[in-house]
């Protein structure tokens, strides 16, 4: 395995349809060996973006680089690098278990069939049933199954715990932990759910109406950022802090800032804020160009 | 074995949450001196929880000297340190909470009014000593 510091780096990405941009200005360097969640809004673009990563699409503007090498030139041998789960797992319902797994080995230059065979097992999924009629969970964990496979570097999935019930997100994210575990594959995943992400994430990238948001270490996100609480403010204390968001009631706000110091007036307490809260507020926010927060990435 | 346990409506982030809890089950004496922490790969697979976080977890228990790491063994519990607090203190100081408490509940506070109160004195205090 080539030593990679980046997983993925897109300079400057955009993508426009027909009917105008899904992504612009998209400029990130996601670590490798770690798991980083892609969070936003349904239209925000995500599905884009990872389209974008695993050269399904092409971009518009700018360049995506994965595993050290520029996508769009990309060969099948960066591809067998690379393993994707579409949203809703998608499997041929009228195959087996054992005929996906067949088709997997034909299709793949790398494909580890023993390895996919003993998680099933593990699973107690019978390989002679066919995929229509597993169920939801057992059909995502074949496709999570075969994708890992792969024995990917860089493993994308698009909303794989979306339709899951909660035993069965649980039961995928086992899996997919366990497999982070073992070693040598980077996760990129989409998700709207926001509550959850901080057990099995390391790094975020939040994405609003096309645009990168917020992004970097989650832990290091989460430091720089606190809760103010106090007595009302007539100003927004603009210039002492950055102020993400400013919340009033009759008698007192609380702001989110970031880097900020502790406002001198007494009666301001400070509080950590919970990763979903911080989602929540960067999503709130007007995009603005400028405005993209980027932390924990080294320049 | 230790079992961790995750809550993730608690505001502390995942690897703290650990860190925290052998601590505690240390002071405690639910984990004594010699006992073996799971395997990381085991944390991860019962709590479906990120890797990283758990080795993050690990790594902070070994710099405060909570536990040591052995190579292909595991990683095991130390003896408390003699900075520790010791059972003594730790029976008194919890004998004048539960004082305290009664007094806060017989005074008509219900947990979340002992909370805030908590909170905010113990904020106050903190700010003091740093002024």
């Amino acid at each position: 395995m080539t030593a990679t510091e980046f997983a993925l780096r897109t300079d400057g990405v955009g993508k426009r349809y027909r009917k105008g941009w899904a992504l612009r200005d998209c400029t990130l360097a996601l670590p490798a060996g770690g798991v980083i969640a892609l969070v936003g809004p349904n239209g925000a673009g995500k599905t884009t973006l990872l389209r974008l990563v695993v050269g399904l699409l092409a971009p518009s503007t700018g360049t995506v680089e994965v595993l050290g090498h520029d996508v769009t030139a990309s060969t099948p041998q960066t591809l067998s690098r690379v393993g994707f789960l579409a949203q809703d797992h998608p499997l041929y319902k009228r195959f087996t278990v054992a005929e996906m797994l067949r088709f997997g080995r034909a299709c793949n230059l790398r494909f580890d069939q023993g390895l996919a065979e003993r998680r099933l097992a593990q699973l107690g999924i019978p390989l002679d049933r066919r995929a229509g009629t597993l169920s939801g969970g057992q059909q995502a964990q074949v496709a999570l199954a075969l994708a890992l496979a792969k024995r990917p570097d860089l493993l994308v999935l698009d909303e794989p715990v979306a339709s899951l019930d909660p035993l069965a997100r649980h039961e995928f994210l086992q899996v997919l932990m366990g497999a982070v575990a073992e070693g040598g594959v980077t996760v990129l995943f989409s998700s709207h759910v926001v509550h959850e992400l901080e057990r099995v994430c390391d790094h975020l990238v939040v994405l609003n109406n096309g645009r990168v948001t917020l992004t970097g270490d989650i832990d290091t996100l989460l430091a720089e950022h606190r809760l103010l609480v106090g007595p009302r403010t007539a100003n927004d204390l603009d210039g002492a802090v950055a102020v993400v968001e400013a919340v009033h009631s009759d008698r007192h706000t609380t702001l989110l800032v970031r880097d900020g110091a502790i406002p001198a007036a007494p009666g301001w307490q400070a509080r950590p804020v919970a990763l979903e809260d911080l989602v929540l507020a960067y999503l709130r926010r007007p995009s603005e160009p400028s405005a993209v927060v980027t932390s924990g990435v080294p320049a | 074995m230790f079992v961790f346990r995750l809550d993730t409506h608690s505001g502390v982030p995942p690897y703290l949450q650990l860190v925290q809890q052998v601590r505690q089950a240390v002071l405690l004496g639910f984990l004594q001196p010699g006992d073996r922490l799971p395997l990381i790969r085991e944390v991860v697979e019962d709590l479906a929880i990120n890797p990283n976080t758990v080795a993050k977890a690990y790594r902070q228990m070994e710099q405060e000297n909570l536990v040591t790491g052995r190579p292909g063994q595991g990683t095991f519990v130390n003896e408390l340190q003699s900075a520790a607090m010791s059972s003594s203190t730790y029976t008194s100081l919890g004998r004048g909470l539960a004082t305290w408490l009664r007094r806060a509940y017989a005074a008509g506070l219900d947990e979340q009014a002992v909370n805030a109160l908590f909170t905010s004195v113990h904020q106050q205090t903190r700010n003091e000593d740093v002024a």
